[in-house]
């Protein structure tokens, strides 16, 4: 009795998974899973709020000058860069709801475009750390006079942006892999949560940086 | 039990032709598999490979503490010897070990559903493990590592001439991977219950691994970037915790605690879900006071986020802030002595069953019960600074740990694995495992908890001569140990080729697993969804002999 086998899949709607029973399911399940996944990115970064947390209280004046020493336009315009991205992110999974195969392409790459912009500001931001000596172990002679704590804000800088960087990296090849899938076609109005869901890593990964912004570029500048 | 095999000839239980086991054969089928049942196999597999690693490293310990001088290693070998035990341990063997096995293979199933929310995800858990393993594995066999499993800044991150940047990357490996087990674990248990498995029908064990998982997801990233700053440190030289740099040192310790202190109960909460299935069956009664069982498992893993504090007696911490870390310490046994007293009650007047499992249940409650109760010293303040780091403190968490989770483990190995095998295991041999782990263990363990107190601290390879009587008896304890975990590992695997056939339901006991799927399951477990209609433990009224 055991042996006969019910088919499982007699009415198989196009995209769902064989663990679930419908699309709602399958909807609920992923962005469940996304938000999930989400929480242990914020705790994740937590560690690293925390800790600099601890040292700019106890360390006011080296936080202060160590924010002098970062360029406050270019972070600036990598904000601004990194708002527009999740705009189009945002449209880009307004219309794959719509089911509108070129205009979520088009936002896609547009995203991708800002990404690599972003990134491309932040690796000249880097250079020019190591060119002034300000990268702790690696390169540090900073000029002049400075705060022995100085290390420790260099080091927060550069471990927070320096992860940032790397989902920012995650981020952008999981981009092109969901441009190769758009351009198949493989995403239609009923089943688009994988844009949908990269779209909220994708703000997550947007809003870690307008905190990483304030406390590390603004704060403590006059 | 002979009875139990009559019964399959009697009730003439037909197996599935095509189960999960031999739908398919080759390798790739097992490697590249999206089921949850051959995954947990997979799992089972490798952790116990991992067991065996770091029961050598404990087996060597115990031989080097024979007597008091140094035998055969030096403290630098030593140091070695007792990190990559815990290492081994905690991070390849104790977190996975029910909830990515036992757990693995029945939270779909005691759902209701085909599979885990997300198969692939929980295939690559199994690969970022296995990588993980690899990684530590040749961290260790480079020449090992010797700054304790906790790291312990600034020794791990300058000092230390050992593996650290290897077997920490492979420690981050195992945390992602427990991440993604946790994550599947949840969406599972809040989307995809079957109708009619309301929140308050769920199995304690679904409780149990709910609450594992919160833990999993909110405490393991913190560790993962806890050793990030740590690596980055040693690697590069930043100045998290170097107090040339005006680091703090302590807040490494802060930060390794909030997870590592929840940690501990992703090391026994499993457990309890697990004994709650089996205290339920072995006695034919619904367990006790259901609802407070399956909040005390929520409590706990809130509770533990709280109490991180209470590693840090001796480390700098205010007092003021040690009080209220010792309070909250305190308040964790409030929801653990739920669990007992409500698994006890349960067995009150039930119709109990004398079979593996039982036994495995009887060994577990008492060992938990000491383990539980010296928590309470160790969370006083003033008596932790006479005990810390200590044999004491040692004797304690390896009766939660290994007394509890390795205990719990084995116990649902046995209750479960004509389920998961599809075949019977030897009653008596069963029987003898468990009361050699509990006699092995509790004369491994106890003399420490005397040694502990009489001031032995932890983590030396040599020691005062008036110590050796108990060392010895440790010592002899230990190899009774090895035996009671060898014991399982040979017949389970014997009954898998000589084993009786398995009944559907061999136990008699309640639950989709047991009433619905077959033994061993279909790869999609059930034929049709199963819709639930009562209370989960429903058994009928106990008969008066």
């Amino acid at each position: 009795m055991a042996a006969d086998h019910v088919d499982h899949h007699e009415h198989h709607p196009y995209g769902l998974a064989h663990q679930f029973e419908d699309m709602a399911q399958q909807k609920e399940s992923v962005l469940l899973g996304m938000w999930s996944f989400l929480i242990t990115e914020i705790l994740f970064f937590g560690g690293y709020f925390l800790t600099y947390l601890v040292y700019r209280v106890n360390y006011p004046v080296a936080f202060n000058e160590g924010s002098h020493h970062l360029d406050i336009g270019l972070g600036a315009f990598n904000t601004v860069v990194l708002i527009l991205s999740s705009l189009t992110m945002a449209m880009a999974v307004h219309k794959s709801h719509e089911g509108s195969r070129n205009g979520t392409l088009g936002y896609l790459i547009a995203t991708f475009i800002l990404g690599g912009v972003f990134l491309c500001v932040k690796y000249f931001e880097y250079s020019a750390k190591f060119e002034h000596g300000l990268v702790p172990g690696l390169a540090w002679h900073p000029h002049g006079e400075q705060s022995p704590q100085l290390a420790l804000f260099f080091s927060l800088y550069f471990g927070m942006t320096g992860m940032h960087a790397l989902h920012m990296i995650i981020g952008a090849g999981l981009l092109i892999w969901l441009l190769v899938k758009t351009a198949k076609g493989t995403y239609t109005a009923e089943y688009n949560a994988p844009v949908e869901i990269f779209g909220l890593y994708w703000h997550f990964v947007d809003i870690v940086w307008i905190f990483l912004f304030p406390l590390l570029y603004l704060l403590g500048r006059h | 039990m002979a009875t139990a095999e009559q019964d399959v000839n009697a009730s003439g239980y037909a197996a599935p032709e095509t189960n999960y086991i031999n739908n398919g054969y080759g390798l790739k089928s097992w490697l590249l598999t999206k089921d949850h049942k051959r995954i947990a196999v997979l799992y089972m597999i490798s952790i116990s490979i991992f067991f065996a690693v770091g029961g050598l490293f404990a087996g060597l310990i115990r031989l080097e503490l024979l007597t008091p001088q140094g035998d055969f290693s030096h403290s630098d070998t030593y140091n070695k010897l007792f990190t990559m035990h815990g290492v081994v341990m905690i991070f390849f063997f104790l977190v996975p070990s029910i909830p990515a096995t036992i757990g693995n293979f029945l939270v779909p199933i005691m759902v209701g559903a085909k599979d885990l929310a997300f198969p692939r995800i929980n295939l690559l858990s199994w690969y970022v493990y296995i990588i993980g393993g690899a990684l530590g594995t040749i961290g260790i066999l480079a020449g090992g590592v010797d700054t304790g499993w906790t790291f312990y800044t600034p020794y791990s991150s300058t000092y230390s001439n050992s593996n650290v940047l290897i077997v920490a990357f492979a420690g981050f490996l195992a945390g992602f991977s427990s991440i993604l087990t946790g994550l599947n674990f949840i969406v599972t248990i809040h989307t995809m219950r079957a109708p009619g498995m309301t929140w308050f029908r769920l199995p304690l064990f679904i409780w149990a691994h709910y609450a594992t998982s919160i833990i999993m997801l909110l405490g393991t990233p913190v560790i993962a970037i806890t050793l990030v700053l740590m690596m980055l440190e040693r690697a590069f030289g930043f100045g998290f915790f170097d107090p040339r740099l005006g680091g703090d040192p302590v807040l490494f310790q802060h930060l390794f605690w909030f997870y590592s202190h929840p940690a501990v109960y992703i090391m026994i909460l499993p457990s309890m879900g697990v004994m709650s299935e089996m205290v339920s069956c072995i006695s034919r009664k619904r367990v006790f006071g259901y609802e407070f069982v399956a909040f005390s498992s929520v409590a706990i893993a809130i509770l533990g986020f709280l109490v991180w504090g209470h590693h840090m007696f001796v480390s700098s911490q205010s007092t003021y802030a040690g009080m209220v870390f010792s309070v909250i310490t305190f308040l964790v046994a409030v929801p653990s002595a739920i669990k007992t007293f409500n698994w006890t009650a349960t067995m009150y007047k039930g119709s109990i069953v004398y079979n593996t499992p039982m036994y495995y249940v009887m060994g577990y409650l008492g060992l938990f019960l000491v383990g539980g109760l010296t928590g309470l010293f160790l969370s006083n303040m003033g008596l932790d600074i006479h005990l810390h780091d200590t044999y004491f403190i040692v004797a304690h968490f390896h009766y939660i740990m290994v007394g509890g989770q390795v205990m719990g483990y084995l116990g649902g190995m046995h209750f479960w694995w004509p389920k998961i095998s599809g075949k019977m295991y030897p009653e008596v041999l069963g029987k003898a495992s468990a009361v050699l782990v509990f006699l092995g263990f509790n004369l491994t363990f106890f003399p420490q908890f005397v040694l502990g107190y009489m001031g032995m601290p932890r983590r030396y390879h040599a020691y005062p001569d008036e110590f050796q009587i108990l060392n010895v008896a440790s010592t002899g304890g230990a190899s009774v140990l090895a035996l009671g975990y060898l014991l399982p590992g040979i017949y389970l695997v014997w009954s898998i080729f000589k084993g009786a056939q398995a009944p559907q339901n061999p136990w008699g006991a309640k639950g989709l697993e047991w009433e619905v799927a077959d033994s061993p399951p279909t790869t999609f477990n059930f034929e049709s969804t199963p819709v639930v209609t009562e209370e989960a433990y429903n058994y009928g009224p106990i008969e008066e002999h």
